[in-house]
């Protein structure tokens, strides 16, 4: 098991660049939201040359649509959904300086070509488990498209949000990489 | 004959899909914990510790154990001399999932239409089964799906020639597939025979047996081991990680089929792979 990484968001280049595919980190700081029907009108938005719901400059998305909080509750259960799903979009947020990414499963090679060429990580945050990880979330607040619901993108701050480096900046990629040291087929 | 009032059945279905989500079965616990044992990756024993503690602070703390609290598909066996009273049964199934949906917390992932794709706002329709059996009792159970898993599953209609190895080469190769998607270690559920839809009808019944239970029929449970194998050959292991532990089980369903065809159905299912089920009585008719 590789050491505990602490790194706190902004994610500049400088941060990004010190993670290795399979270093466990924890996430404190502000993150976003987003997930399909976000992920298109960010992109909408960019091509139409509107304003993004925030600047994409060194920042997280963590691809998540909770569950409503109960009382008393800051969110509901809150795990990751799976990425694949988001990878038209993510190459153009990418180019507009996201540098983070969480969620689960496989990216497309488009995907880890614009992470290679602009500097971004891919990190991995346990699917299923969306009790557990909603303890290490501290503040959520809608901060645009609420009529998605559960898909509309949150403002997060999170305190020792618990991620795995998946794939790296230099594209070296922990499912490939994990897979090959167990396959017996 | 015997009657039931639509009240009941909504209670029903309103806290099957509640308990389903807050509490996960005890058969896939005892699965976490035998995988524990067998993982030889010290990443995959550590998810599979993190999960096993999701489960718990679900039950304990009473909220949903994934986000993805699913679309609800909901398995109705209803007796042949049991009639539904007050209302209709579909609507009265809808109205439980409403509610439960509602008062459960748990998450509205329902689309209106497929291509607009407009929240429902309460998580219905659910996708329901019927069955009609002998008796006079109701069965329900509830099986909310997550499509993390329900997207990575497949089918293919396999050419009788193919034989057992082809389909379960079909099966292999559709989790090989998945790799970490569907959220490992995963239950497949595997439906071959029937007609097309039959098959996948088969496979999402796979689903609903308990983790350790074999098929029943030998010559079948023997398949179901030597998948289960070979699956976790695979090197996917605990969220895609790497590991020994793809599956916790591969369940396999049969069915009849024409002379000309043997399709092959897998429905995945995620570490949180929920059902939850109840008969309820009918009572004498007024």
């Amino acid at each position: 098991m590789s050491e505990i990484i602490r790194i706190e968001t902004p994610l500049t280049q400088e941060k990004l660049k010190s993670l290795k595919v399979g270093d466990n980190v924890l996430i404190s700081g502000a993150i976003y939201t987003g997930r399909d029907a976000a992920h298109k009108k960010m992109v909408e938005a960019l091509e139409g040359g509107e304003d993004l719901p925030f600047a994409m400059k060194d920042q997280i998305i963590y691809f998540v649509g909770p569950t409503p909080a109960k009382e008393g509750q800051v969110i509901g259960s809150a795990g990751p959904t799976t990425s694949g799903r988001m990878d038209a979009y993510s190459p153009k947020l990418i180019a507009r300086g996201l540098t983070g990414m969480i969620g689960k499963g496989l990216r497309s090679p488009d995907v880890i070509e614009a992470m290679k060429k602009h500097g971004a990580v891919y990190f991995g945050a346990i699917g299923g488990a969306g009790a557990l990880i909603a303890k290490r979330i501290v503040s959520a607040e809608v901060i645009a498209y609420p009529e998605l619901g559960p898909e509309a993108v949150r403002r997060l701050v999170v305190e020792d949000f618990p991620v795995m480096v998946i794939i790296d900046h230099e594209g070296n990629n922990l499912y490939e990489i994990g897979k090959a040291q167990y396959r017996r087929a | 004959m015997k009657e039931i009032f639509v009240e009941e059945i909504i209670s029903a279905v309103e806290n099957l899909c509640i308990e389903a989500n807050y509490n996960l079965g005890s058969d896939i616990m005892t699965g976490f914990n035998q995988a524990l044992k067998d993982e030889r990756s010290p990443l995959g024993r550590e998810v599979l510790e993190r999960l096993i503690e999701n489960a718990e602070i679900a039950k304990a703390e009473r909220v949903p154990m994934c986000q993805d609290t699913g679309m609800a598909v909901i398995f109705v066996s209803i007796g042949q001399d049991l009639h539904v009273v007050g209302g209709g049964l579909t609507e009265a199934i809808n109205e439980g999932v409403r509610r439960g949906y509602d008062k459960g917390y748990l998450r509205k992932s329902v689309v209106k239409d497929p291509f607009e794709r407009v929240n429902t706002g309460d998580n219905t329709p659910a996708v329901i089964h019927y069955d009609i059996v002998p008796g006079d009792e109701l069965h329900l159970i509830a099986a909310p799906k997550g499509f993390g898993s329900e997207n990575m599953g497949g089918l293919k209609m396999c050419k009788p020639s193919e034989g057992l190895e082809g389909a379960m080469q079909f099966v292999v190769d559709t989790v090989d597939r998945a790799g970490g998607n569907p959220c490992p270690p995963i239950i497949v559920g595997v439906g071959v025979g029937g007609t097309m839809e039959k098959a996948t009808f088969l496979a999402k019944k796979g689903l609903l047996r308990e983790v350790g239970k074999h098929n029943p029929e030998e010559r079948l449970a023997d398949i179901e081991k030597e998948l289960l194998n070979r699956v976790n050959r695979l090197g996917i292991g605990p969220q895609g990680f790497g590991g020994v532990t793809t599956a916790l089980a591969v369940n396999l369903e049969v069915y009849p089929t024409h002379i000309a065809g043997m399709p092959v159905a897998v429905n995945i299912g995620c570490h949180a792979t929920r059902h939850k089920e109840i008969t309820l009585q009918g009572r004498a008719c007024q």
